[in-house]
This record gives structure tokens, sequence and C-alpha cells, in this order.
């Protein structure tokens, strides 16, 4: 019995018609594609995407060398070096963050005490050549002085569940 | 510790600690019984090598019938004793005394450098609470300057006094106290003078919180991201253990190893702040060979090998063997001696020598198996009697002058016979000091002195010789008497002897003296490995194993001396570690060829060299030093080297390689260290040299003499380019030193710098007038820069005003 009905729905393409049913709802249905780049999806301000690190209002870097971010962090993609600053502070002389090795946990913005490493909202970036995946500690400034307002505004957002 | 007091003190009393059985030592504290048994007691102020004073209050623990918890570092321990050390009680008391250090304790944990070996940070985890409940104002402290070494943060200080009493009870330089009372507690200087200790350092690690941090490492690495390797101290010959910790093969900062019978938990300065010179801007980056017009081309190793073999076969083959000569520097490890004793004896010569600082090696062949201690560092402790000749322990070997200082003050009578006064931070029993000429005379008085009340022994031939006319007096009769009436006693020769142009005498006389007062006998050598020098065959007279040369070749003075064509210089600059700098320079000079293995490169060095090779130095290269006692003390490579510098035996393993000498074919420097150990297995160490009747020198001319020793932060390449203690008061207080009276006498009382004139070289110092020196002996130190250029330790010298 079963063998007969399964020949006359071979044979009518009983499944085709079945799917093109679906596809004929959704071709009147409203449509959900976003149209990338000129459409955008929302973001959370909680988004990590690439990295930047924070000034004071007055200029000065926020980062002191605590490493605690290169500690915590389990793809071991930040590298720092330390030393004393000429005033006696201590600084970083080299914060390197390895892109490729990242995988945007975002545990080093939760461990830094001073909010100086963040993570930002860019999620759109390339690199064109070997070594490029690798951002130094003034391209993670440039980013941080860029995006400065947007990300004070992501952290006050977020500031209550904190 | 305990086994110690167990075996001397019989009587243990039972305690129970946390429903424990504890049998301990009567009379010991509550924290020494809880510490043998692993039952941790949180603690600041206490630490087993100093005094308890019991004031960080934070070893409070329950113990029954108690009206209040006792802190376990001052309670003795008694029969029956129930002690609860987690019990609530003793748990409230803890924590109430966190909160009060915390109050005012700064929270700057990320940017303090103890962070994350904090003690007082781990035990807040376990004691501490998680919200302060103190909103009052927090005190603040001023920072003091301490010195180039150690870096000040005062404000997280608790107050345990580590500091002061380590200065106090330890260095013995009382350099810190805790100012004013309650609140206003501040540990300073008082009158800013700074630490100057030798084993300064050592607070830093005592410093429970983050107040007292090493200036060097300020910083530069956190102590989770370092690895850390043991290794062995490459300049005295104590051989300290220490602990390197290094991040990505740099090394950050170096550490002391506990080893009780040797450094204990302490390391001096020198040790610990040294490896700054790994880092020095003269290291030497890559090989290097002299191109046809002879400027320096950088090359890569194999033509590098190359050429320094053809220069090397080349003088050989043009010259003979007895054309070249190896001189050996003072950090080299046995298996690079070992190495270059056999490829310079497979070269066909027998001309090495690693004894660069000495002067007379006439006594030689009639010598122990190497200038060993002939004491095991530990029983220094317990010397009743020790006669110190020519040497400054002080400044030469600290741990030597730590352990030393803890003899004398249980009552040990320490003397001097040297050159000056010396400046210890012990009594001395008894001092002499002696013009250059005289040293022999009167070392000779003391062993007069104890001919007189041995009974049945003969004065030796020609003792009288040695006395030249000298008086034997009260003074020698007293040094005598204190080595002859005391059993545990020691006879000690430091630098100046070594480097005395009658050393042979003087060793012979220390011999003698030792024999006739039932004294152990020993030499305080420079540099960490003088002994294994002895052993791997780095000294001209002895091979591999120590057995006589057959051959005997030059010393490193007659190789200055009698130019070679041809020199390797191994890890050594000879312009500054050779005892006579200007012969040892000029020889190289007019050499054909000169092959350097050498970590730095000086100007003097691409002067004359032709072939310069990098090696590795300090924390760079697996060796092992053989220290004056007699210990192998083995350690890894940890850093990554310099540049394209490749460890020393490697270097000389390929070399000879390259001059197709049998047996190189060595993979690893454990392989040497045991064929090495093999043929030593029969060596025990003495540094004994056998009486022969010395002739009558000719009597010393009238006129100034230099005393060329080296300063404590002089002694080898590496000393020399870390920057942080050159910066000491002891490397920047550097100058020639005379008595009032030959001020004087020469004219210079009011001079504020003077030209030092010694066979035609001069140079210009600072004139310190100095009462400890003896009337007629400069001293002008040696192995620094400054005087590089001039001739030998000790002989005639002449000053001028500048």
């Amino acid at each position: 019995m079963t063998a007969v009905r399964d020949f006359f729905r071979t044979f009518f393409l009983w499944e085709l018609l079945l799917g093109l049913k679906l596809t004929g709802r959704n071709l009147f249905a409203r449509k959900v594609t976003v149209q990338y780049p000129d459409e955008r999806g929302p973001q959370s301000p909680r988004f990590r995407g690439l990295h930047a690190l924070r000034r004071y209002p007055n200029g000065e870097e926020r980062c002191i060398a605590c490493k605690l971010c290169e500690a915590v962090c389990p793809a071991l993609a930040i590298t720092i070096d330390s030393e004393q600053r000429e005033d006696g502070t201590r600084r970083t002389t080299r914060y390197d963050i390895d892109l490729f090795k990242c995988i945007y946990c975002g545990f080093c913005e939760e461990s830094c005490p001073v909010d100086s490493i963040v993570e930002t909202r860019i999620f759109e970036y390339h690199m064109e050549n070997r070594g490029e995946n690798i951002i130094t500690k003034d391209q993670l400034l440039a980013i941080g002085d860029k995006y400065e307002q947007q990300i004070a505004r992501d952290r006050a957002m977020d500031a209550p569940f904190r | 510790m305990t086994d110690n007091a167990e075996a001397t003190n019989p009587e243990t009393v039972t305690i129970e600690v946390d429903g424990r059985e504890l049998e301990v030592p009567k009379g010991s504290m509550l924290i020494e019984a809880t510490d043998n048994a692993d039952i941790h007691v949180p603690r600041f102020c206490y630490h087993r090598k100093l005094s308890v004073v019991a004031n960080c209050r934070m070893c409070l623990v329950d113990v029954e019938k108690a009206p209040k918890p006792l802190p376990a570092c001052a309670t003795p321990v008694a029969e029956g004793m129930k002690v609860r050390t987690r019990s609530e009680r003793a748990l409230k008391a803890q924590k109430g005394v966190m909160e009060f250090l915390l109050i005012n304790h700064p929270l700057d944990c990320p940017i303090c450098d103890q962070g994350g070996e904090c003690e007082l940070q781990d035990l807040a985890l376990g004691y501490g609470r998680g919200v302060s409940r103190f909103t009052e104002r927090k005190r603040a402290v001023e920072d003091e300057d301490l010195g180039p070494l150690i870096s000040t943060e005062m404000t997280r200080c608790i107050h345990c006094t580590r500091c002061v009493r380590f200065l106090e009870e330890v260095a013995g330089t009382r350099e810190l106290a805790a100012l004013n009372r309650g609140e206003h507690t501040e540990i300073g200087t008082y009158v800013g003078a700074g630490v100057h200790s030798e084993m300064s350092g050592n607070i830093i690690d005592l410093c429970p919180v983050g107040a007292l941090t090493s200036k060097p490492y300020r910083f530069s690495a956190r102590s989770w991201e370092m690895l850390s390797h043991p290794s062995v101290s490459a300049h005295d010959c104590v051989g300290s253990n220490l602990q390197i910790h290094h991040v990505r093969g740099a090394i950050k900062r170096i550490v002391p190893r506990d080893n009780e019978s040797v450094n204990e938990c302490w390391i001096a300065d020198r040790d610990r702040f040294a490896y700054e010179g790994v880092y020095s801007g003269e290291r030497l980056q890559a090989p290097m060979v002299r191109d046809d017009s002879g400027a320096w081309q950088e090359t890569d190793w194999e033509t590098a090998l190359e050429v320094a073999g053809e220069h090397l076969k080349g003088v050989v083959t043009r010259e003979g063997g007895d054309a070249l000569g190896t001189l050996v520097g003072p950090t080299a490890t046995i298996e690079e001696m070992y190495l270059a004793g056999r490829l310079t004896r497979g070269l066909g010569s027998a001309n090495i020598d690693a004894r660069l600082r000495e002067a007379d090696f006439s006594d030689q062949d009639r010598s122990g198996t190497f200038p060993a201690l002939g004491i095991e560092l530990e029983a220094l402790d317990g010397v009743e009697a020790a006669l110190l000749v020519g040497s400054e322990p002080r400044w030469d070997q600290p741990i030597v002058n730590h352990r030393l200082r803890k003899a004398a003050l249980q009552g040990g009578a320490i003397m001097s016979l040297n050159y000056r006064a010396q400046d210890l931070n012990y009594p001395l029993a008894a001092e002499r000091v002696a013009a250059p000429a005289d040293m022999v005379a009167e070392f000779a008085a003391v062993a007069a002195a104890l001919l007189e009340t041995a009974t049945g022994r003969q004065a030796p031939e020609g003792l009288d010789d040695l006395l030249a006319g000298a008086q034997v007096g009260e003074a020698h009769r007293a040094m005598a008497a204190r080595l002859r009436d005391n059993a545990r006693t020691a006879v000690l020769l430091g630098q100046g002897v070594q480097a005395h142009p009658r050393g042979a005498v003087l060793r012979m006389l220390g011999t003698l003296v030792a024999d006739l007062s039932d004294s152990r006998f020993g030499i305080l050598t420079d540099g960490p490995n003088q002994a294994g020098a002895w052993l791997a065959g780095a000294v001209p007279h002895r091979d591999a194993g120590g057995q006589p040369a057959s051959q005997p070749g030059l010393d490193a003075r007659a190789m200055t001396e009698a130019p070679r064509q041809g020199y390797l210089v191994l890890g050594a600059e000879p312009e500054r570690d050779c005892w006579d700098g200007a012969a040892a320079e000029a020889a190289l000079r007019q050499a054909a060829s000169v092959v350097c293995l050498t970590a730095f490169v000086t100007d003097a060095m691409r002067e004359y060299a032709q072939v310069l090779l990098p090696v590795g130095t300090f924390g760079e290269t697996a060796g092992t030093y053989v220290s004056a006692e007699g210990r192998w003390q083995s350690f890894p490579g940890v850093a990554q080297p310099v540049g394209e510098a490749r460890p020393a035996w490697k270097v000389l393993r390929v070399l000879g390689n390259v001059l197709e000498l049998d047996g190189f074919e060595y993979d690893a420097p454990d392989a040497i260290t045991d064929e090495l150990a093999e043929r030593c297995r029969e060596e025990t160490p003495s540094a004994r040299v056998e009486w022969l009747a010395p002739g009558r020198e000719a009597a010393a001319e009238d006129g100034l003499y230099r005393v060329g020793l080296v300063p404590i932060y002089g002694g080898d390449a590496l000393v020399r380019r870390a920057p942080a203690l050159q910066r000491t008061r002891h490397a920047t207080e550097q100058g020639v030193r005379i008595s009032a009276a030959t001020a004087q006498q020469q004219g210079l009382a009011d001079a504020d710098r003077v030209q030092v004139q010694q066979g035609g070289h001069s140079t210009v110092l600072p004139l310190i007038i100095d009462d400890a020196l003896a009337d007629g002996a400069v001293w002008v130190p040696a192995g620094l820069t400054a005087t590089a250029g001039l001739g030998p330790m000790f002989g005639p010298v002449a000053l001028a005003r500048a």
C-alpha cells in the first residue's frame, strides 16, 4: 500500500510542491533581510568587537601596565612590556593584541581596573598584509581616541548592571 | 633548624595543635612548631632568621586557658598546651588584625610591584573583609630615597620592621629604624643617608608588602609571568645559590635560593643586581672579523670560526705551539675552562692560565689540589678565632663576612692582617695594618710567635730571612695565642695575598701558621671558579683532573711579560682583569693573532683583536662553578643569549672541530661536566703549600707602593656594566687613597685629584685621605675603567698633583 502511495507522490512531484508552497508563502511575507552595508542590524552596548585603549579626559592614557588583561587572556593574544616612565608612573612600552589569536571573550575588559582596554562596536576591519593582525599600542589608542564618545556612552549604559 | 634544635636539646614537650599531637623542642616558639608541622599560621613580622618582635599581631592563635589570643611567634611552647589556629576566636582575632592593617594600606595593587607575590594581598584574600568599614582618610607617608638599588613606597608599609631587624641583625649596619609612634610610625633613615649595606637587597625580599621593591626591576614585569630557574652566583668564590626570574628569555631579576650550607636565604647586592650588565650596550651582537683593510666586519658564525681557526693554527704552525697563550677570565665555567685547556694543549701549547690577578706562581708545584677554603662555609659561623690575611671579606665575599660576623657576635675572635684597617660591621679582636713591603715580615712574625711556644717544633729553614729583622711583638703573640688556644680556628688568605708579588711566600706562611696553631687553612679566591680552573686544567702546571702537567707552560703573568704571537682570550678583558693590565694590553697589541671569545666588546679589544666571537654570559650559558669550598654547582642556561651570542662551550666545541682536534664531540654541557668530574674524583680540596726555604728578598725601596685590589663592584665584566651597582656609594667613591701622613709627606694634603704614574702609564683620579691605610701604601683600585691602563696591582707608584 505504501509503495503505491510513494509511487504517486513521486510521480506528481508532491514533495516539490510542498517546498514550493513554503517559497510561495515567503514570497509575499514581510522581508527580514538587512541590506548590509546600506542597512544594519541593532547592536548591543555590550558588543565585543575591535579593541581600543582609552584615555582620561585630560589626555593621559589610562593603562597602568598592571598586566591583568595579559594574565586573564585565554588565547594569550595580549603581549605587554612595561617600564617606569620618566614621571615615575608605571606605563606600557608595548601593548600588542594579536587579532588572529583573540577570541573576543571580553575578559580583558572585565579584568581592567582602570577601564582602559575595551572592546568597541567595530566589527568591520580587515588585514591586507602579514603582520597587520597585530595591533599595537598606538593603533589601539588611536581607535580609543576616535570612538571615545561611543565607548563612554556604552559603558554608561551598561554601568547599572556591572 | 628543628633538626639542630632537637640534636642539641633532647628535651621536648608535647603540645596539641588543631587536634594534632606534636613533639616539639622545649623553648621553641609556637610558630616554629606549627611551621614544622605544616600548619599554616598567617604572619608578617616573623621571619625565621630574624629576632621575634611580635608587632604585626597577625599570628594570633587561640590557646586553651589563655585569657586572650596569643601571638604564635612569641609564645613559647609548654607541656600540654592546647592550641587552635582556626577556631572562631583565633579567626576573629586574625581578621580583626587584618582589618586594622588594611585601614591605611593603599589600594594600588595594580601598579604595585609586589602585586601577585604580596603577603598582605595573599592573606587579605583569606582574612580580609570584602568591603572596608573605614571611611576616614588614609594615612600617606613621604618616600625616602634609599639609594640606587631600593625603591620605596612607604605608604604601603605595615611596620613589620623586618627590614629594620635585617639591617641591624644580619647586615650589621643599622641604617633603617622605626621613627615616631602609633599612626605616625615611619620606617626611614631619619637623616636621609640612604641604605648602603652590601647586602641591602635582601630587604626587598623580606618586605611582605610593596613598600621596598627593587629599583632596577621596577615596573618591568609581574611575578606571575616570570619563569624561575636555579642558578649560581658568578661573582665570588662562595657560589651563592640564586633563582633567575625571566620573561620571554630576558632576565628580569635575581632572587636568592635557600641553601643553608652556602648562602642561607641571603645574597649580596652584587649577586642580585649584576644581571643588569647582561643587557649592557657593550654586548657583542654578532661574530666579527677583520677584512683585508683591517676594518671590522660582522659575519656569520661559520666564517668567523673558520677565520679564528686559521689564526690559531697559523700561529702554531709559523711559530710553534709555545707562541700561543690562552687567558681565561674569572667567570668562565669549568666546561669552558676544560675545553679551552684541551684546545690549547691540542694545538701544542701549554700556556693557559685563569689566575689573571695573581703575581707569584713560584709555589704552584708545591701547592695542594686547588686554592680551597679549607673549611665548610657553615663552619665559619662557629669559628672561635680566625685570622684574615690580605682579605677584606666584606667587599670580596659578603656571605663569608656575614658568617664571620655571626662567629664574632658569638664571641669568636676575628683578626686581620691587612694593608688597611678593615671597615667591618663587627668588632675585630686584633688588627695589624702593614704596608705591602712589610706584609711578609708581619705574617712571619705571627708564625715566629707561634714557634716560641710550640714544643718540639723547629723553625723551618729561612723563616729568619722572611722576618727580615722584624721583631715579634705583643700584637703578634696575641694573635698567635688566639689561634693556638682555641679549638675551631682558621687562617684565611684573601685577594691581597693572591695579588701580592710574594704571594707564594705568604701562602707558605699561611700553611705554617695553620699547622702550628692547628687551624684550618684556606684561601678566599678571586672570581667564582678559581678552584674549577685548577681542576679543569686551565692552569699551566696542571692537566684536567688536577694531575701535574707533563710539560708546564707559561703562567698568566709570564704570558703578558713575555709576549706571545697569538692569544686566545676567553671571557676576559685582560686590560682590566690581569695583574698588570698595561703589560697585558701591550702584549695583546703586539700579537699577530688575538681571538677573543667575549660577551662584551671594549675599545681596546677592537684594536688588538683579530676575531671577536660573541659568547653568552651569566644566565645564558649552562655550566658549573666549583666554589672555594670545593662544591660543584651546575646551573642551566635560561635566558636567550643577546644577538648572535652562543654559549662559550659550544663555540669552543666547534672551534675544536674546525681545528680537527679529537674528542670535541659533545652534545650537552653535562657530558663535559661528567667527563671532568670523573677525572677529578680523587681530588680532595687543599690549598696547602709545602715549605721551601725562601731566599732573602732585597730590601724594598723606599717610596710609594701601590695596593691595587679589586673593589666590590669591579671584579668582572658583568658587574662593571651593571648601572645600578655602579651608582652605589661603593662604586662612586673610588679613588686614590693615602693616609694623611703620606699625603703630608708627598705635599698632597690639600689636593683633590692626583695623577697616578706607574711605569710610564698614568691616570688622574680623585684623592681620598684615608687613615685606614698603612703609610707609604697607595690604594689604587684595580679592575676599573679609570685604572685599566695602569701597571701591576702591586708595585711602585708615583703621585703628582693633577
